[in-house]
């Protein structure tokens, strides 16, 4: 009953982090002008300015601020796995703006983290999460979580 | 203005659950154009269609499609597709055509038959396309995109729900005036709070539903219009297809993560704000010269936030700015007289279409009991996945 932990998506994040303080979002970087990217651009800088063409793996800052945040109260369409046998339980969306990087990144909130405990400016820190279970795989994703929210 | 194209026709086929294939809504709304202007489809040299697009792959091309089911004659077809500012492109292509001298006469086409419920990519595993990877990571479908805007002007500018809700009861009234929009009943601000929430701070009557409908133009050179004796025709003088300029700090659909402003500061005018000022500029008019705008309220809220991307008030003032009344029936600058997406629901490829020929009917004081007196120049705004978006200025 040993699933695999499979990241949902190869390369945008740290796959096997010893601890949670090790868990990153993994963008690029462009060695010519130093623009960041997230999702990752691995062939051509997306700056109009910039002929860049290397590009190098980069960590995210791990903790940022609330820049919105929402909810999905009904199920949404497929691709996203979701049984449809079993009740929708809505979850969190959150948009982070990331100082250092200045841009800002959307993730799922993490279980339990719902729209009433959020305001905008918020400090929120990425987190390793889990996207679904079937019956091989755990795949696994980023969520994002309040500093010093309270587990239980 | 050597610019300009005129506007011979204009015509719709009504917003609804149809049940039909999009061809027929959009040889309807065809025809109806093509009787508008006075001409017969054979004298028509060439058709421009906006693709609707199920499943990710455009199957039937819409240009061939609509001149197959009119009775194809060899007439030049092109066919486009811009997510939800397809019409709009087609409406630029026909334009092209028409100034570049390759025809004097264009038929411009776009038509929908919507599935219900929320947009859904194309189906199979395509990690590389953003749209399918925004659902497959985060189920973040359109309203959720439309909520983190509203929950963003919410904390901004301290908008409230009830200022949302208050752009649905204005459209609603509008939408009730106009025989080609799908709902037309009046909806309370009571009605709105009590309607479910889709995605926190938005509930169903704040977000458009998905329709089935048709639009089309019949677009021509101004020497054309003169000798057909179309006196004082509608003049589209601007059409902007902008993209959007890096680094845009604000996140857009189907994105996962805004770009960096860290190597290179913001772009200095949102991508919103581009698109408007492109046409202004294209037409040599400011905001101040509108009579009307027809804006892609996919959302009330998003609807606000258009009134500061066309300049109609400063930033931050769009919810004062509707509680005044301008911009509503009467006002100073009235904002979807159609009724908007809010009462049409949108069928994507006729949708930036139709914005144009409610332009066309209210510049020529046909827009009945929805009529805005005296109007002489007015403005459509849209914006669709992908760094798509349009504004078309019309004047007459």
């Amino acid at each position: 009953m040993a699933r695999t932990r499979t990241p949902v998506v190869s390369g945008w994040f740290t796959e096997h982090p010893a601890t949670e303080a090790d868990f990153h979002l993994i963008g690029t970087r462009c060695r010519t002008c130093a623009a960041v990217f997230f999702p990752r651009e691995d062939t051509c800088c997306r700056n109009p300015r910039c002929a860049g063409t290397e590009l190098t793996g980069v960590a995210l800052s791990r903790r940022g601020r609330v820049w919105s945040y929402t909810d999905g109260r009904y199920r949404p369409p497929a691709p996203y796995p979701s049984d449809p046998l079993l009740p929708w339980r809505p979850y969190t969306l959150v948009a982070v703006e990331l100082a250092a990087e200045r841009m800002v990144v959307l993730g799922q909130g993490a279980p339990g983290v719902t729209p009433a405990d959020l305001r905008v400016g918020r400090e929120m820190e990425v987190v390793p999460g889990v996207l679904y279970e079937d019956a091989e795989r755990t795949w696994t994703t980023w969520h994002w979580r309040p500093v010093g929210w309270d587990r239980g | 203005m050597t610019g300009d194209v005129a506007v011979l026709g204009a015509g719709m086929h009504p917003w609804g659950k149809w049940g039909r294939g999009f061809t027929d809504y959009g040889v309807a709304a065809a025809r109806a154009a093509l009787t508008d202007a006075g001409l017969h489809w054979s004298a028509i040299p060439s058709v421009v269609g906006a693709n609707t697009v199920r499943g990710g792959y455009p199957g039937q091309v819409a240009g061939a499609t609509f001149a197959r089911a009119l009775g194809a004659r060899g007439a030049r077809v092109l066919s486009v597709y811009a997510a939800c500012a397809s019409g709009a492109h087609a409406i630029a292509a026909a334009r092209a055509q028409i100034l570049a001298g390759l025809c004097e006469v264009v038929l411009v086409v776009g038509a929908d038959a919507a599935p219900k419920g929320f947009f859904a990519p194309a189906g199979g595993e395509r990690p590389e396309d953003p749209d399918w990877l925004r659902f497959r990571l985060l189920g973040a479908t359109n309203p959720a995109y439309f909520a983190l805007y509203a929950r963003r002007r919410m904390a901004l500018f301290g908008d409230t729900p009830e200022d949302f809700a208050l752009v649905k009861v204005k459209n609603a009234i509008a939408g009730a005036a106009n025989p080609y929009a799908r709902y037309r009943t009046p909806v309370s601000a009571a009605e709105v709070a009590a309607s479910p929430l889709v995605a926190d701070p938005l509930r169903l009557l704040d977000i458009c539903a998905t329709s089935d409908g048709g639009a089309a133009l019949v677009l021509s050179s101004l020497d054309f219009a003169r000798r057909h004796g179309a006196g004082r025709p509608v003049r589209i003088r601007a059409v902007s297809t902008v993209t959007p300029e890096y680094p845009q700090p604000a996140l857009d659909l189907p994105d996962i993560a805004t770009d960096s402003a860290a190597a290179l500061p913001p772009a200095p005018r949102s991508f919103r704000e581009s698109i408007a000022g492109a046409a202004y500029e294209e037409a040599g008019i400011g905001p101040e010269d509108l009579s009307l705008a027809e804006v892609y309220d996919l959302s009330t809220a998003l609807e606000l936030q258009w009134y500061e991307d066309l300049g109609l008030c400063a930033p931050g003032e769009a919810a004062a700015l509707l509680r005044t009344g301008a911009t509503g029936p009467g006002g100073r600058i009235p904002v979807n007289p159609s009724g908007g997406l809010a009462s049409f629901g949108e069928a994507v490829p006729a949708q930036a279409i139709a914005q144009v020929c409610e332009l066309t009917w209210q510049l020529r004081g046909q827009a009945d009991r929805r009529q805005v007196p005296g109007a002489r120049t007015g403005i459509t705004a849209n914006q669709g996945l992908f760094g798509h978006g349009s504004a078309v200025v019309a004047v007459r």
